[in-house]
């Protein structure tokens, strides 16, 4: 059975840091892009949201009324939209164009035109 | 030799030239036909938005409903039922406006000759009170009824307003499809599509690929919906998806544009984009062919 000497703990242990070290800086550099959207019957704000393919993004979603939805079907993610809670929907846009986003939760006469669109360069 | 009503149907237009096939249907009965005719046609109807209101895409907004009803009524024979899918009424945030949509609805319907009428909730009907009012004016949004040999299965997907059927639902669904051998006839109404027409405009079921999944080990399988305003015709495997005109306003074909805008009211061709269709069940309940008709000034 092998032991560890003092030496080669400390080296290991270094290393380790080193190691733990590049990944925070790593996570540093892959901070989401936090975009706050605001629902309203019919409308989100803004309705235009640009973002460049590849970068993390998170969409912190808010609703001013009723029970919302956000769906980004080209992407395949969506969220609720809950009164009086910060709903968080993260992403990567994988693909550049131009895409819809939209309620998908009925909220009304009006519901069938709340849309927005997302810009990934 | 024997001929089925299609077949009739079909000689008539050949030897009639450019015979309105609406003026053709059921003719094969009201030709003394019977005695060898044991298929039956039924009546779709659908988005009927009773109560919308918005002259540039239908200044008649209050009489094409009716004039689709006298049409049905003037088939040369009647259908054996007349089935209605969803958005019966335009929706409103007013719950007493609600049902005084539905109350002027049922009564406009209730001038049809054919009494025998199925009915089922849109998202405009039953969305913001999760079918309630629809219920009280129609009974179950969910259900089935079986005519001549083939098994009738209605579906809710928009009481929930996030356009879901449901565990609960898919449960009942999975039981009822369980009751039947694998090669029944089968017909499923609906509202939205079960699969994803185009879900960046919201032509989808959040949870229709169970549905489908549920319904694919049967092997003569159709679906009729709503909700998009438009003929549309779709296969998942072996299950055909029709999609029928509304009869308020048409709507783009899907994704063929960027917004999913109602389509102009045409004053060169009124009603262009709205009617109704005639359903042909043929060799007991396998296949269904279709005639689509139109609204006549």
């Amino acid at each position: 059975m092998m032991r560890a000497t003092r030496r080669s703990f400390l080296l290991t242990t270094a290393a380790a840091g080193i190691a733990a070290g590049t990944g925070a800086l790593g996570l540093a550099a892959a901070q989401p892009h936090v975009i706050r959207i605001v629902a309203k019957r019919f409308v989100f704000t803004p309705q235009q949201v640009k973002l460049k393919r590849g970068e993390p993004v998170v969409f912190e979603l808010t609703t001013q009324d009723v029970f919302m939805g956000m769906n980004i079907p080209d992407f395949g993610v969506r969220s609720d939209i809950v009164p009086g809670k910060t709903m968080k929907l993260a992403f990567t846009p994988d693909k550049a164009g131009t895409f819809t986003f939209l309620c998908d939760v009925f909220c009304g006469d009006g519901h069938e035109s709340m849309s927005g669109t997302l810009v990934v360069a | 030799m024997s001929l089925d009503r299609r077949q009739f149907l079909q000689l008539a237009a050949l030897g009639g030239g450019a015979v309105f096939a609406s003026s053709l249907a059921g003719a094969a009965r009201a030709a003394g036909m019977s005695a060898d005719y044991d298929d039956f046609y039924f009546v779709q109807l659908s988005d009927t938005h009773w109560g919308f209101n918005g002259p540039a895409v239908n200044p008649d907004a209050q009489g094409t409903l009716p004039k689709a009803i006298e049409a049905v009524n003037a088939l040369p024979t009647q259908p054996d039922f007349i089935v209605f899918t969803g958005d019966l009424t335009h929706t409103t945030d007013n719950p007493v406006e609600r049902r005084k949509r539905l109350t002027d609805f049922k009564q406009v319907v209730s001038k049809l000759k054919v009494q025998d009428v199925r009915f089922m909730p849109g998202e405009h009907d039953a969305a913001l009170d999760h079918g309630k009012a629809f219920s009280e004016f129609f009974g179950p949004t969910h259900y089935t009824f079986a005519h001549k040999g083939v098994n009738f299965i209605v579906v809710d997907n928009v009481s929930d307003p996030a356009a879901r059927i449901g565990d609960e639902q898919l449960g009942w669904f999975g039981g009822e499809l369980a009751k039947l051998p694998k090669d029944a006839p089968i017909v499923v109404f609906t509202h939205r599509p079960l699969f994803d027409l185009a879900p960046q405009w919201d032509w989808a079921t959040r949870d229709g690929a169970r549905a489908v999944e549920l319904l694919m080990p049967y092997s003569n399988v159709t679906v009729f919906y709503g909700h998009i305003h438009q003929e549309n015709h779709r296969n998942t495997g072996h299950i055909a998806h029709h999609s029928a005109k509304s009869l308020m306003f048409p709507l783009p074909a899907p994704m063929s544009q960027p917004k999913r805008e109602p389509l102009p009211w045409d004053p060169q061709n009124p009603y262009r984009g709205l009617g109704f269709r005639e359903v042909e069940a043929e060799d007991r309940g396998k296949t269904f062919p279709i005639t689509e008709l139109g609204v006549k000034a």
